[in-house]
Parts: structure tokens; sequence; C-alpha cells
């Protein structure tokens, strides 16, 4: 516990959420740190919205009978669930609200790059945001998240074109925030702060943006295509026309596959910090871990073919997209290993950050291995659309991406807010979390692998017990989410002053007071060491006697 | 705030690094529209190679002399806008207005020919869609052929009308004397757009009016 006493209590001091006040301070503001706290408020409303329809979800889901609703409304729950959660929660929400907020301070800069575009880019959301909401109010979608054709450009009777316009406004933003991090991180680094210095949450973030600036482009063709398609009466992917609906399939992973790394990476950048921190340990294998995010990226723009193992693409490509989605199981693991080799003999603490971390470790192994079943060309024709590959997914992106999400929220939240929360209660929101997940989600891989499909509101009644585990486990982890809402609220008020250092960690965004000034930095910082040299403190305090392991 | 001197945003130390920022952004922003416009020319090309003898007979019906005037004439824009940027770098504020102009011009020529194109199509009922009536062999792929061939140049014709209006605001911004030679990073940046705008034409006539035609 090598926690600092720093308490100012002297003058009030100016940060950058007292510098000025009133709406228009904060609609206008180009202030990196305000345009992250405006995405935490937004993306905050998005993920309860879809949070509403996972409950309609599994409230239907306790009877094997489809009783609550018909199926065409139950198609348009979790279709919401989706396209609200993927787009308009999971992509934005570690970037555009960590990253927003840490990436400038991290390369010791005052900004980012274009703080204009980074506001518009928040406008970009909130359009997109407003689009999607919109339609469903107005009656909803059903096509799923997906948005598959032909049923989607010639069945579909529900609001199709504005959800994905939705789709496609977030994605614009996405692409505006990715290329922000892009020439922040390569132009605007402080003296002294090499590549190599830099912490693995800005590596992280550097290859979620070339993700989002490749990647994005391409859903947002096939979303105006389909667009087309649907009002002009055109076939492009209508068979009946001379289309091929697979090629939008192609075009849809193309990035959508990519997106989820787009989750996953800024978690894992998120989880860096975290381990390193409260084992009090540099990182175990700096160049391996930063190369491995790059990694990732790359090869995750090979793998979309795997969602399509049985769309009818030839057996040769299916075979090549099954071995090149099992390589990306490799840089994956090359993280984990590093960071348990990290956790190993290090002086660990476990504050709840630390709690969340464990807890991705846990979930996000699960979820990479089962990964590794559906990779696998022969299983996937079994498993491929049932819930199997339900409890996959969210293993990765609830397990892997929220787990990390909350963990960086509770991380920084005394830099965000200058403001300390209750532990205790952290601590056990994060347990409680980490309980109601897996009673979710580890029955839906027992119900996969029996054969129950996904997207159906009714089912044998054998596959009630399990049903009815995952809905209790569902509003365990509602409660969950809920409980650091409120004590995180109150922290604002009521919470202890932060000082700028309350976990003794490494890094720059550390040694700016918190909450930071608006510039950021009194002076522009220099680096002149790598990053996580907790060791070293150690060394010091201890003389120049050498520190065990 | 901007004066006839470097600009440089709160956020940059100097005018260098500004510079750098902004040209690297751009650069990244047309690779995005790169992965953009490639999405349309897979599906282009996937059709093309599946119903080939469809799309030669769809090439034949477009009109080859005023897609190469067209091309003539946006070859002709690169040249405006490259001598505007060069105007730009002395710092010959008349100068640039001339080029900015010229570039203008030039566009809404290539629009309007474009504009000219199309209702050619609409009047042979060619326009894809429960309208489109096509006498002869393959007539459902020869649809499909136009509805590329109306979503690839319409997009690029939605790029040119948002570089023409681009430049507009770049002539206010020189009349204004907002340019001189230590910042017109604006123009070179609409500059990269223009060209970058234009390469996709020097892509998108060769695949839709050259490729199998007979005449």
């Amino acid at each position: 516990m090598a926690s600092e006493t720093t308490i100012e209590q002297a003058l009030p001091r100016k940060h950058y959420l007292n510098a000025s006040y009133g709406v228009k301070s904060w609609l206008l503001t180009t202030d990196h740190k305000r345009i992250a706290l405006l995405y935490l408020m937004t993306v905050t409303v998005f993920f309860l919205l879809g949070g509403a329809f996972a409950v309609m979800v599994r409230l239907e889901l306790l009877t094997p009978a489809g009783d609550l609703m018909d199926s065409e409304t139950y198609n348009k729950m979790f279709t919401m669930h989706g396209v609200m959660m993927v787009f308009f929660f999971l992509i934005p929400a570690i970037p555009a609200v960590l990253g927003n907020f840490l990436i400038p301070i991290m390369v010791g800069a005052r900004d980012l790059a274009f703080p204009r575009i980074n506001l518009l880019s928040w406008y970009v959301f909130v359009l997109g945001g407003t689009f999607a909401f919109g339609a469903m109010l107005a009656g909803g979608v059903d096509t799923g998240w997906t948005f598959y054709t032909p049923y989607s450009t010639t069945y579909a009777n529900t609001y199709v074109i504005a959800t994905a316009f939705g789709a496609f406004f977030a994605g614009f933003s996405s692409i505006l925030t990715g290329l922000n991090f892009i020439v922040t991180i390569h132009k605007m680094r402080a003296p002294g702060l090499t590549w190599f210095r830099l912490p693995l949450f800005v590596w992280a973030h550097y290859a979620t943006s070339v993700i989002q600036v490749l990647g994005t482009p391409v859903i947002a063709i096939a979303i105006v295509l389909l667009a087309v398609e649907r009002v002009f009466r055109i076939g492009i992917f209508d068979p009946a026309l001379g289309g091929d609906p697979v090629l939008f399939q192609h075009l849809f992973w193309f990035y959508s596959h990519p997106a989820v790394y787009i989750m996953i990476l800024p978690s894992m950048g998120v989880i860096s910090e975290l381990i390193c921190c409260f084992s009090r340990k540099k990182v175990f294998g700096y160049h391996f871990i930063a190369f491995s995010s790059v990694g990732i990226a790359l090869l995750g723009f090979l793998v979309w073919g795997h969602h399509m193992f049985v769309s009818g693409q030839s057996v040769f490509a299916g075979m090549i997209f099954s071995v090149l989605s099992m390589l990306v199981a490799i840089p994956s693991a090359v993280k984990v290993f590093n960071w348990t080799a990290t956790m190993y003999r290090g002086s660990i603490s476990y504050q709840a950050p630390m709690l969340y971390a464990m807890g991705f470790l846990g979930l996000f192994t699960i979820g990479g291995l089962t990964g590794l079943f559906l990779a696998t060309l022969a299983v996937d024709v079994h498993l491929h659309d049932t819930y199997f590959i339900i409890a996959h997914f969210h293993y990765i992106m609830v397990g892997g991406t929220i787990m990390g999400y909350l963990g960086g929220i509770h991380y920084w939240w005394p830099k965000i807010s200058g403001r300390l929360y209750p532990d205790m209660w952290a601590r056990f929101s994060a347990l409680v979390i980490f309980v109601g997940f897996n009673l979710t989600f580890f029955p839906q891989f027992v119900l996969g692998y029996m054969g129950m499909p996904r997207r159906y509101h009714a089912y044998p009644e054998e596959f009630q017990v399990l049903n009815v585990m995952s809905s209790a486990g569902a509003s365990i982890l509602g409660v969950g989410y809920l409980i650091p809402l409120v004590y995180l609220l109150w922290s604002l008020r009521y919470g202890q002053p932060a000082g700028p250092n309350p976990w003794g960690a490494k890094g720059l965004e550390w040694l700016t007071p918190s909450p930071p000034p608006t510039f950021n930095f009194d002076e522009t910082p220099e680096v002149t060491e790598e990053a996580y040299e907790y060791q070293k403190d150690y060394e010091k305090q201890r003389g120049k006697e050498a520190p065990v392991g | 705030m901007a004066e006839a001197a470097a600009v440089v945003a709160h956020q940059f130390d100097d005018a260098e690094q500004q510079r750098d920022s902004v040209s690297l952004g751009m650069w990244l922003f047309l690779i995005q529209e790169i992965m953009f416009f490639g999405g349309l020319f897979l599906g282009y090309t996937v059709y093309r190679y599946k119903y080939s003898e469809a799309f030669r007979i769809g090439s034949n019906e477009l009109e080859l002399a005023w897609g190469g005037i067209n091309t003539v004439v946006l070859i002709f824009s690169s040249l405006t806008m490259a001598l505007a940027v060069h105007a730009a770098q002395l710092g010959k504020r008349k100068a640039i207005v001339a080029w900015l102009l010229a570039t203008i011009l030039l566009g809404s020529v290539f629009l309007g020919i474009k504009g000219i194109e199309y209702t050619h199509k609409f009047e042979h009922h060619l326009v894809p869609g429960p309208g489109f009536h096509y006498e002869g062999s393959h007539a459902r792929q020869v649809q499909l052929f136009f509805s590329f061939y109306f979503v690839m140049t319409g997009m690029h014709a939605l790029h040119m009308v948002i570089g023409v209006g681009l430049l507009a605001v770049l002539v206010w911004m020189a009349q204004a004397g907002k340019f001189d030679s230590a910042y017109y990073s604006p123009v070179e940046m609409t500059g990269l757009y223009w060209h970058f705008v234009d390469i996709v034409w020097i892509f998108l006539f060769p695949l839709l009016y050259l490729l199998g035609r007979d005449r």
C-alpha cells in the first residue's frame, strides 16, 4: 500500500469542471475531458435502454410458451437490445469515454489533435442515437442487429432504414474518434515519450483506432447499399434480380467482426494498467502486449468468414477462415499469459478495479476458449445460431468489454471527478456482477450445446430450468450494474477528495491534479522512464537493495 | 483568431506540429474513403465476374463521349486545384481565388454533364427499379449493372458536391485574407480531397464505360 496522503485543502483550484459553467459551456466545449463526460452520460443512457430490452427478452424466456409477447414483438426486443448495445454502447464505451479523457493526458498533450472534430463526433453520435431511438419509439425494428438481406431489404415491415442510418452515423462518429487518436498518438507525444514508453492503454487504443478507420467505412457502404435497395427496389443483394445476399454478409462482417476487437482491445488496454498498478509490478513482456494489440487488429480483418460457415461459402474458404480464426487466439493468449505473469509474485491488493480486472481474466478466457470451439468448422455447423454462440459472445462483449469498462471507470473515477467512492460497495458490486454474469450466461452454453436455437420466443419444456437460471442471473447482473450508478453519483457530492494519485499509480495522468486543469498540465511534462516502473519506487524506498522477483 | 499569420491552435506546440498533424489526419480520412469506395468496387468486381456478358451489354448503353469529356474536365480541374495550392504557397491572394473559382466551374461542368447523362438514362428507362425496362437478353443482370452505375457515380457525384461546397468556403476565406505563405493548410487539404475524388473517377470511367465495349 503505497498510497500517499496528499489532501489538498487549500484554495478552490481551477480545473476543467469548474473552469466555466452553464449548459452552453458544455455543449460547445472542445475540451476532450468534457466531451468524454458528454459521451459518458450518453452511453449510460443507451446502456440502460439496451438493458431494458434485455429484461424483456429474459422475462419472455422464463416460460417455455411464448406468453408474454408474440413472436414479432420478441424479434423487435432482441433486435433493439443488440442494436443499442453493439452500436451505441460497446463500440463507443471505452474509446469515447476513457480513451477520450485519458489519451491526451497519457501522451502529455493539452488536447486531442482535432478538438472540434472530437465535439463533432459526439454530435454525430447523438444524431445516430436519435435515429435509432426514434425508430424504436415509432415501432421498432425486427431484423436482428445484423440487418441480413433479403429480409431487411424486401420483407421486413419495420423501421429498418432509420435504424441502419443510426448505425451509419454512430460509425461515422467512431471513425472521427479513431482518426483523432491516431494523429494525437503519432504527433503529440510529450518530450521523451517514445513509442515504447507509452502506456499499453495507448497502444491498445492505437490498434483500435486503426480498425475504426479501416473497418467502419465498409459497413457504411453496406448500409448505403441496403438503404438504396430498400428504397428504390433495385437488386444489389436481391436474388430475384441476380443479386447475392451473401455479398451483404461479407460486407457486414468485414466490419462487424473487427468491431468485436473495437470493443475488446480498449478493454485489454485498461486491464494492462489495472494489473500493473495493483500488482505493483512492471508489466511482463511490454513489447509482446503492445504488438499483440496490433496483431489482433490486423488478424481481426482476416477472419470475418467464420460468421458464414453455413452461408454456402465454399468449403475451401471456410477452412481458410477457420485456420485464421484460430490464429487470433495466439495474440489474445499472449496477453492473458503476460498479465498472469505480471501478477506472479507481485504485491497484489484487491481494490475494486483489480477485482474487475481479475473478473475480466476469468470471463475473457472462457469467452476466448469457446471461440476456438466455434472457429472449428465442423463444431460450428452444430453450434451455429444456437445459444452457445450467444453465451460465447456475451462472455467476450459483456464479460470482457464491460468488466474492463467498469474496472477503468472505477480506476480513473478519482481522476475524472476528483472524489473517492466507497470501496466496499465497489468491491461488493464487482462480486455481484461476476456472480450474476456467470449465472446468466453459463447455462446458455449448455442450452446451446443441447440445441436451443437463438431468436425464438418459445422453446421445449426441457430447457426451462436452465432458462430460469439464466433469467435469475440476469436480475442479479442488473442489480450489480445499478449499484455503481448509485454510489458513483453519490461520490460526486459526498466522496472524499481524491488527491492527484490515490492508487500510488504510475503514468502521466497521475502527475496532474484531480480533476485535471483544462489544459491537463501546468507545464508540458517530460518523460524519463519506461511505463510501469513500480519496482523503481520500491528500490528507492529500500535503498539499493534489489526487489524480490 | 485567424489573422493573416501562422495560426497555431492551443493544443499544438508550433506551426510545424500543426501542419504535420493536419496532413496526417487528412491522409487517414482519405484511407477511410478508399475503404468506403472499396466496398462498392468489390461488389462491382464480384458481379462483373459473375455476369460479364450482361455487364458488357450495360457498358455499351453508356455514352462514351460524355464520359470522356467529363474525364478531361476533371483532370483539368485537378490542374487548377494544384495551381490554387501553388498560389497559396506563394501567398498570392488573387491567384488563389481565381484558380479556386476555375476549379468550382470545372466541377460544376462535370456535375452538369453527369446530370445530362442521368436524364438520358431516365428517358431510356434504364434507371433501375420498378420503371426499369430493357429489351434484350440478360435484362435482370443489366439492371444490376445499372444499379452499380448509379450508386457508384452517385456516390462520386455526392463527393464532388461536397468538394464544390468546400471550395466555395475556401474562396470566401481567401477573399477575407486568411491565408498566406505560412498558413494555407485548408487549401492544401481540400486539394488532397479534390485529387482523391478525381482519382476515384479515373477508376470509375474505364470500369463502367470502357471495359468490354464494342464501339
